[in-house]
């Protein structure tokens, strides 16, 4: 792609939000399910107590990030950092997480 | 894979420590050429997991030098000061990453060469880089108290402020002390590694002395205006669970040590235990490179690539970095700094364009006893504007009240960060 029109997406992104930035940036989702593994395993394969996140339904995921978001669903901590991303960003992660393989 | 590159075969003759750190380790892993090649100096939190990402997102060809044999974490290190958890329980080894391919050399650089893109080793060798990461840590600016670099020398005083054989000498004077002694600890001024690291090492060694030696007292000399995360939680852990044994003093700053003697503005404090966290800056590589380009103490980073703005093709990770508004120097940041790094040199080696939008989050977790912790988690989006991470309104926050099952979660935190950073 030329710098030009590059950068011109880049800015387009920058004001019209995830949505058009996951179009330039084919990592997107890949990046921001990584800021979750630290908890829950890389690729969402948690090890121990914690949640895993591989192979859940895209839908699932979806649904309880929003619950945690609106308050529906109590949480020690998942309220607070539910709130930190987006509705599209939380879009990607899922869909992320779904395409992992649970962990054997 | 690179047998014929004349930089890495000059390297093998360096001695013993290379040769054991397993070559063959490489074998297998990459399709097609490698993309490039990356070094990472310091197998912390940040090095460990840009070395792990590296070779998980893409085809490079990843050195990782370290001068120790094993992982040591920081978190979780204060239950060993308690006797809560042994240094065992705390400590982890680098052969997941060998097992991914890394490269493990353990080993001391020495100096970077910023344009001849190379790294020299303690012992004579050199290897070359595309990209450097750099997770120096922390070190220490001892001189600001007088006194305290001979004591810190003799062992007479630890700080125990990176995990290892400090944190082993710390618990033995814990244990050496009689009943009815002082532990004495100070607190310098923010920033400083791990925000809420001192105060959960008040309550853990308190919840220690509370059972073993009763009529002991803990001293806390903070020389903060007042406790730097998770306040009021401290607060009512202080009152609630240690009223009459901690004692919690702000603005208490340490002047000097003389013996057992630390001397404040006003007055002369004796303890049997005196443990001084000393003043930071980053890491002593980071500063014999020229990297400490804000305030002469830390290094400034483009955040959408960790690169540093003192130095081209350097990228510098974790609690070395001058934090963005509201960013810890944490563990888990480092990691996630580490995160965005693996993800630009990848694309920076492509000549393709990194991310625009990156988000890092961080959570820490604090004991209050050996069994009980409490948490602070904060989100960061990458503000273009202002180009820096800026929390999000609204998001993060701390826990109602400290608990076993938040305890419980501390520990499954420490279980899959370190298998996320070290490839376990």
């Amino acid at each position: 792609m030329p710098t030009v029109l590059r950068r011109s997406a880049a800015f387009l992104a920058l004001i019209a939000g995830a949505g058009l930035a996951q179009a330039q940036d084919a990592n997107l989702a890949r990046n921001l399910a990584a800021t979750c593994a630290n908890c829950h395993g890389t690729n969402g394969q948690a090890r121990g107590d914690m949640k895993p996140l591989a192979g859940l339904s895209a839908d699932k995921i979806v649904a309880m990030l929003a619950d945690y978001k609106s308050g529906n669903q109590p949480a020690t901590i998942m309220h607070q950092i539910a709130k930190g991303y987006t509705d599209e960003q939380i879009r990607l992660v899922a869909g992320f997480f779904a395409a992992q393989p649970a962990k054997k | 894979m690179n047998a014929s590159n004349p930089q890495r075969r000059r390297l093998l003759g360096v001695g013993a420590a290379l040769a054991a750190t397993g070559l063959a380790g490489c074998a297998g892993m990459a399709s097609g050429p490698s993309t490039g090649r990356v070094v990472v100096v310091g197998g912390g939190y940040g090095g460990a997991t840009a070395a792990r990402y590296l070779k998980l997102w893409g085809n490079v060809d990843v050195t990782l030098v370290e001068r120790n044999t094993d992982f040591v974490s920081c978190p979780i290190s204060n239950l060993v000061l308690g006797g809560y958890k042994q240094m065992a329980d705390i400590t982890r080894g680098y052969d997941g990453l060998k097992a991914v391919g890394v490269k493990v050399v353990q080993g001391e650089v020495t100096a970077i060469d910023v344009a001849g893109k190379k790294v020299r080793l303690a012992g004579g060798g050199e290897i070359a880089y595309d990209r450097l990461v750099l997770s120096p840590g922390i070190d220490f600016m001892a001189d600001q108290v007088g006194g305290l670099q001979p004591a810190l020398d003799s062992g007479r005083i630890v700080h125990a402020w990176k995990a290892g054989p400090q944190t082993v000498a710390l618990r033995r004077q814990l244990e050496a002390m009689p009943d009815g002694g002082v532990f004495a600890m100070f607190i310098p001024k923010a920033p400083y590694r791990c925000p809420p690291g001192p105060y959960e090492r008040a309550c853990v060694v308190a919840s220690y002395l509370k059972t073993a030696k009763p009529k002991s007292k803990v001293l806390v000399l903070d020389a903060n205006p007042e406790i730097q995360s998770k306040k009021a939680l401290f607060e009512k852990a202080f009152k609630d669970r240690y009223e009459g044994m901690l004692e919690y003093r702000a603005n208490a700053e340490l002047k000097e040590v003389s013996g057992n003697i630390a001397k404040l503005d006003f007055e002369d404090v004796r303890a049997d235990v005196l443990n001084v966290i000393p003043p930071q800056r980053g890491g002593d590589l980071a500063r014999s490179a020229g990297l400490l380009n804000m305030n002469n103490r830390w290094v400034g980073v483009n955040w959408l690539t960790m690169e540093s703005t003192a130095a081209p093709n350097v990228h510098v990770l974790g609690d070395a970095t001058f934090s963005a508004p509201a960013m810890p120097k944490s563990g888990h940041m480092a990691n996630q700094h580490a995160k965005v790094a693996a993800a630009a040199i990848l694309q920076q080696l492509k000549g393709e364009p990194v991310s625009s939008t990156p988000v890092v989050m961080n959570t820490c977790y604090s004991y209050v006893t050996g069994r009980d912790a409490m948490h602070v988690a904060s989100v960061h989006q990458y503000d273009a504007t202002d180009k820096t991470f800026k929390t999000v309104p609204g998001s993060g926050g701390v826990s109602a009240a400290a608990n076993q099952i938040e305890g419980r979660y501390a520990l499954g935190w420490a279980e899959n960060i370190w298998a996320d950073s070290l490839a376990l």
